[in-house]
C-alpha cells in the first residue's frame, strides 16, 4: 500500500497502489489526513487505479474521507477504479453517494463544475 | 475435476487477511474460475476473515480456520473462529450495521451474500461462516 500526493490547482490527487484491507487502510489514513491539513486546497480526488484489492474496509476509509470533505467544505472524487474495486463500489452503493469516474481527468472536470 | 480440499489456520491478525484471500484465490484457481469469480472469492474471504480479525477476539488475538473443498464447479469455503461470537445475528447482516462503527461500514456481511451463491453464518460457539458458489460451467468443460 503506498500513497503519492500530487497537486492540480485547488486539487490533492491521492494516488493509491496496492490492496486497501484491513491492514492496510490504517497507513493510508494517517497519510491522508497529513495531506489534508494543506491551506488553499479543496477537492481530494483519490486515484484507484494501482489498487488492485478492496475490501469493506477500503469502503470504510473511502466513505470517512467523503464524511471529512464534506464537513470541511471540499468536494471529493474517486477516479480510476478496476473491475473488483467497481464491484465493491457499486455492491456497497457508494456510486451513488460519492462521483466516480474512470480518470483522473475526469474527476478534475467533475470536482471543478461541483466546487462552483 | 476431482474433488479437493484444504486447512488453513493462523492468528487473528490483520496482516493475515491478505494471506488467507489469496492463498483460498490460488486454490480456486484450480476451477479455472473467470476473473471476475476469483475477485468475488477473494473479496467474500476478506470480509469473512477481517470479521474474524476486528470482532472475534476483543482482548488479543485467537486462532482462525478456513476450510475449503472444491467438488465439481462448486467451492465451498468455511471460516471459523474461536471468539465471542455475533450477539445479535439478524443485525449483524442487515446492510450498514457496524457494532464498530468508526469507519467500518458494516456491510461485510452483506458483501459476502453479494458476491456468493449461499451464505450460513452461525455464531454459538464461536463464529462460523459457511459460503458456497458455483461456478460457470462452460470453463470446466475443457479440462475434463
Amino acid at each position: 500500500m503506498g500513497v503519492v500526493l500530487r497537486y492540480e490547482g485547488t486539487s490533492i490527487i491521492a494516488v493509491l497502489d496496492g490492496e486497501l484491507d484491513v491492514a492496510t487502510v490504517p497507513r493510508a489514513r494517517t497519510e491522508l489526513e497529513a495531506a489534508l491539513i494543506k491551506p488553499g486546497m479543496r477537492c481530494l480526488i483519490l486515484d484507484l487505479t494501482g489498487v488492485n484489492f478492496m475490501d469493506s474496509s477500503g469502503l470504510g476509509f473511502l466513505l470517512g474521507r467523503y464524511r471529512w470533505c464534506m464537513e470541511n467544505g471540499w468536494v471529493m472524487a474517486v477516479a480510476g477504479a478496476r473491475a473488483q474495486v467497481r464491484r465493491v463500489l457499486e455492491l456497497s452503493g457508494l456510486t451513488k453517494i460519492m462521483p466516480v469516474t474512470a480518470t483522473v481527468k475526469e474527476a478534475l472536470a467533475r470536482v471543478g463544475r461541483e466546487k462552483e | 475435476m476431482k474433488e479437493n480440499e484444504m486447512h488453513l489456520e493462523f492468528p487473528s491478525r490483520p496482516e493475515n487477511v491478505a494471506f488467507a484471500r489469496t492463498t483460498v484465490a490460488a486454490f480456486a484457481s484450480q476451477l479455472d474460475p473467470t476473473l471476475s469469480e476469483l475477485a468475488d472469492i477473494s473479496t467474500a474471504v476478506s470480509e469473512a476473515v477481517t470479521n474474524a480479525v476486528v470482532h472475534a477476539y476483543p482482548e488479543g488475538e485467537g486462532p482462525v480456520r478456513i476450510y475449503v473443498r472444491l467438488a465439481g464447479r462448486r467451492i465451498m469455503i468455511e471460516v471459523s473462529d474461536e471468539g465471542r461470537g455475533i450477539a445479535d445475528l439478524a443485525a449483524a447482516r442487515r446492510f450498514g450495521s457496524s457494532t464498530r462503527p468508526g469507519e467500518r461500514m458494516g456491510i461485510g456481511l452483506s458483501l459476502i451474500e453479494a458476491c456468493m451463491d449461499r451464505v450460513e453464518i452461525s455464531s454459538e460457539h464461536g463464529t462460523r461462516i459457511y459460503m458456497e458458489k458455483t461456478l460457470d460451467e462452460q470453463r470446466g468443460v475443457a479440462d475434463e
